[in-house]
């Protein structure tokens, strides 16, 4: 028997041994996506700039006056050149750094923290409930926002951060809560949450500990977008001179020099460069926005094209 | 049909929304912008034109406030929008919104369609070529590009092309000073001239969400059976892309762009004001920094009509091309 | 049934990439197919059944392509010709019917514009001519034409899938390959859809390839018989041979999964396990970890297709010549 089957067979080679890997599905998928990489890496620094300034500049101050000569250009003292109040422009991009991040991720969580109850709610009392919360859902997403900002800012007297991130948070919540509760109502039938009603759990609970944890992705990728609408408005309300011109961000710095007509006095490093830092941290919450994407929706991911063999015959 | 009323009732609601924050939001703001306006105008108008521009503004304060909403939201809808207290004191806000109106709405409104038209026609050929050349540059590229912040490619397209002794383009205002506003060829082309550089601004900053959402949008559908199926029946490649694919994919994109008017907007004004632009979102920059409440209340309600009316065009173009919202109540 | 072969499937081989590497997903599977003749292709989900009909109908995007082997379809080699080559072939000699109709049909344009669509692409002249076309194929499958007007989501399921069947038959082609087309209607819908299916071949003439998870369905209407597993054929034969001597245990299985109406009480069997990881496939036979009846050799050795009468059979127990069937019953062996 054994000689037949050894003419007529082919003997397999042993299999690997299946690995698991630790750490999770998620933090290998940001691993191995170049954008999110990027995006993060981005991030990652200015977080460092945010939170110790002192590593990257010696200046302990920069927000005070005539430290050093007005309006130098860039050179080796002072990297990127001084304000026309004697500034050093690269030291107040540094601590700038703390007030724009701050700003960023204090109203995109308390946004994505509002679209959150407002969607998940909408999609769950269904009914009048659900019709109530979307018309207020569908009408702060159609007002024009940064018209309401600015009329808002302007009443409200210019130089308040507090209000600037209330305003924020109050424009920005309804994108996120329109794709929640889409998403919410497109899970709410699946077996796993009604084995959760079946087994007798509150809703609470089940919405917490069941339905939340699915939708982790989406929430993240809500947030992620909350916070690059919260960089770029609040630097755009900060640069028409709404925010609080006498604090340190990026946005007061492109106000102040706009003022000062840096771009036509032939000092652009100082009208351009807090502008770069907007852009990049802009761009690494977009990267990593973007990465979620296609880590959530496999079909988006890059594509690799498979080598086919035509025989002929 | 009832797909188009409720569009229509979400319009008025809206609307309404609008108006009632416009009314509401001065009477809650700490301090008394009435005061601030009394005390602007004190020297300038008579007490008798303050009254009147006051009860336009719907501030008489004789009369209880349900009455003042209506006359308020009377006078809204039937143009009687008071008188500027900004810079150009006295004169009425619809001459000046009907100054400021043509500019926004020919640079603002052109580039937008067109950002929008060509955002898609390229998202539509970057994600039919999966794993080509174009699939591999535009959405790195055109990720950072939709986080731009407006204003800052304006400066950046102002330094580049704007400044300094050998200016390609000028940077400053609509057309230049002294030229005769007309139909001729020489104003025409100083017209178009000014509008370059803001325009390229917006097209450049706004093109890059549309192209993503719809490449994105044309990946999902092709994975989809009909596409497939549109193979098998032997269709050219053309066909299939634009008549299964893309009249598919690019439904979502349609109610995407509605959505993100009110973004679009927010960068026009930053744009209009780095490039003194002169039209509406200027107009409102200056109303906040002038504390020009009529003006400003009269822009804000502008825009939110403008941005409803492009919402609900939106709303009747899907209506026509889906047949399932046709069904839908 | 005329014995020429009209479809002639050898050694076709699909590989989808991955981010583990390049994994089987149909692995070296021979067929044939005669003018007129129904054959059933049936496996678990996952075994490669759909993947195999794309492949066969050359409809498979990245990241599946076909690595090797050859399609031959009245002697033309679908696997190298390019996309001109095969749009040209393409629902006129051999047309698709999928699983879900909502899902296989443009949801923005009418039926007729479907219809329309591909007549024109391959060259349907006057209006005329795509209309009376059309309203034929609707009579056949027994549709009001009144209903061309209509878009997919305006039609019930079963009439969406007979319209489907109906688009299927335009050119009146020689092959239908149809990818669980009854999966989506319930038990009664199921069976009259079948009737007429079989109706229609014998009324036209086409062969047909049926792909399904239910043996019991297929195996009243079809001539041939093919089961699938992991990518493998695993038995091929005659319908009758392979349903009342299935020579593989892994037909066995699915057939006594299946209980009788008539006939006497049994004790219900499934088949314990799941299909494996087509990544890292088991070594020697695929079905080992599985099967009730494995003994060593099965462990390390990888059967191929031996002759058993008048069936194929992957499965050592049949190696040699000899069915050790009932050898290894006779000495009541069982590992």
């Amino acid at each position: 028997m054994s000689a037949i089957l050894a003419n007529t067979a082919i003997v397999t080679g042993a299999p690997e041994p299946a690995r698991r890997r630790a750490g999770g599905g998620l933090w290998t998928a940001v691993r191995t996506n170049r954008k999110a990489m990027a995006g993060l890496i981005i991030f990652l620094i200015f977080a460092a700039m945010a939170a110790v300034p002192r590593l990257f500049t010696s200046v302990k101050h920069p927000n005070d006056a005539a430290q050093y000569a007005s309006l130098a250009h860039p050179g080796s003292q002072h990297w990127l050149g001084t304000t026309q109040l004697g500034q050093d422009i690269y030291a107040q991009l540094i601590y700038g750094t703390r007030q724009s991040l701050v700003i960023a991720l204090i109203a995109g969580f308390f946004a994505t923290v509002l679209s959150v109850l407002i969607g998940v709610s909408a999609a769950y009392l269904g009914g009048i409930g659900d019709e109530a919360l979307s018309l207020l859902t569908n009408v702060f997403l159609v007002l024009p926002t940064f018209p309401l900002i600015i009329v808002l800012a302007t009443y409200a007297g210019k130089g308040n951060l507090l209000v600037v991130i209330v305003v924020l948070v109050v424009t920005g919540w309804s994108y996120g809560a329109n794709q929640l509760r889409a998403q919410t109502l497109s899970l709410r039938n699946r077996d796993f949450l009604e084995s959760a009603r079946v087994r007798g759990e509150r809703r609470s609970y089940i919405i917490v500990a069941e339905l939340l944890p699915t939708m982790t992705s989406l929430i993240v990728a809500n947030f992620l977008g909350a916070a690059l609408y919260a960089v770029l408005t609040a630097a755009g309300l900060q640069f028409l001179g709404l925010g609080d011109p006498s604090s340190l961000s990026w946005g007061t710095m492109l106000y102040w020099s706009q003022n000062d007509g840096a771009l036509q006095s032939g000092y652009p490093v100082w009208a351009i460069a807090p502008g770069i830092c907007v852009a990049l941290l802009g761009a690494s919450f977009a990267l990593l926005n973007y990465a979620f994407d296609e880590i959530s929706n496999p079909a988006l991911r890059p594509v690799r094209r498979i080598r086919v063999k035509r025989t002929d015959s | 049909m009832r797909y188009l009323l409720r569009r229509l009732g979400f319009f008025v609601l809206t609307l309404w929304a609008a108006l009632t924050l416009n009314f509401f939001i001065p009477r809650m703001m700490p301090g008394s912008p009435l005061q601030a306006l009394r005390d602007r105008t004190h020297n300038k108008l008579s007490p008798a034109a303050l009254n009147s521009l006051l009860s336009q503004f719907g501030f008489d304060p004789h009369q209880n406030v349900a009455v003042q909403y209506v006359q308020y939201l009377k006078n809204m809808a039937t143009g009687h929008w008071g008188i500027s207290i900004g810079g150009s004191l006295g004169v009425p806000v619809r001459k000046l919104i009907g100054q400021a109106l043509p500019w926004t709405l020919g640079l603002v409104g052109v580039t937008t369609v067109l950002a929008f038209l060509l955002g898609t026609v390229i998202g539509i050929v970057a994600g039919w070529k999966r794993g080509g050349l174009l699939d591999g540059i535009v959405p790195p590229v055109f990720v950072v590009t939709s986080a731009l912040p407006y204003f800052w490619v304006a400066l950046l397209m102002i330094l580049l092309f704007a400044s300094g002794t050998h200016a390609l383009l000028p940077n400053d205002g609509n057309y230049t000073n002294g030229l005769t506003p007309g139909f001729s060829g020489h104003f025409i082309f100083d017209v178009i001239k000014h509008a370059i550089l803001p325009g390229a601004t917006i097209l450049i900053t706004a093109i890059g969400g549309w192209i993503l959402t719809m490449r994105n949008n044309m990946i999902t559908t092709l994975s989809e059976d009909y596409v497939r199926m549109g193979r098998a029946k032997g269709l050219s490649n053309r066909r299939i892309m634009y008549g299964y694919a893309a009249r598919n994919a690019f439904l979502p994109n349609l109610s995407g762009f509605a959505m993100s008017l009110g973004f679009v907007i927010s960068g026009a004004i930053l744009v209009e004001y780095v490039f003194n632009y002169p039209g509406l979102g200027y107009m409102l920059y200056n109303a906040t920094v002038n504390t020009d409440y009529p003006l400003l209340q009269a822009l804000f309600m502008l825009i939110t009509v403008a941005v409803l009316v492009a919402v609900l065009i939106c709303d009747f173009v899907t209506f026509w091309l889906d047949p399932r919202a046709r069904a839908k109540a | 049934m005329s014995s020429a072969p009209i479809l002639e499937v050898a050694g076709l081989r699909v590989e989808y990439s991955t981010s583990r590497g390049a994994v089987v997903a149909v692995d070296n599977v021979d067929l044939e197919v005669c003018k007129g003749e129904f054959v059933g292709v049936v496996g678990e989900s996952g075994c490669g059944k759909s993947t195999m009909l794309f492949a066969i109908a050359a409809l498979l995007s990245p990241p599946a392509a076909v690595t090797g082997g050859t399609v031959k379809f009245h002697g033309h080699n679908l696997v190298t010709m390019t996309e001109k080559q095969l749009n040209v072939l393409r629902w006129r000699d051999y047309s698709v019917v999928m699983q879900s109709a909502m899902n296989a049909l443009n949801p923005v344009i009418t039926i007729a514009a479907q219809f329309k669509d591909v007549l024109k692409a391959h060259g349907a002249a006057s209006n005329n001519e795509i209309a009376n076309r059309s309203a034929e194929v609707m009579r056949l499958v027994g549709i009001d034409p009144i209903h061309l007007k209509s878009y997919p989501h305006q039609l019930s399921g079963g009439m969406r899938q007979r319209a489907m069947i109906a688009m299927a038959l335009l050119f009146t082609p020689d092959l239908v390959i149809m990818d669980e087309p009854t999966s989506a209607l319930d038990v009664v819908a199921q069976r009259s859809l079948m009737v007429q299916i079989k109706e229609l071949q014998h009324q036209l003439g086409f062969a047909v390839i049926f792909v399904t998870h239910d043996m019991s369905l297929v195996s009243h209407f079809s001539d041939q018989l093919i089961v699938m597993y992991a990518g493998q054929v695993s038995e091929i034969g005659p319908t009758r041979q392979v349903f009342d001597h299935p020579a593989h245990p892994y037909s066995r299985g699915l057939l006594d999964a299946f209980p009788s109406i008539r006939g006497p009480r049994v004790e219900l069997t499934g088949i314990p396990g799941s299909p494996p990881d087509l990544a890292r496939p088991p070594r020697g036979c695929r079905f080992h970890p599985r099967c009730p009846q494995v003994f060593d050799a099965c462990r390390v050795t990888e059967p191929l297709l031996y002759q058993v009468g008048d069936v194929q059979a992957r499965c050592l127990l049949h190696a040699g010549g000899a069915s050790l069937l009932e050898t290894s019953e006779a000495s009541g062996a069982t590992t």
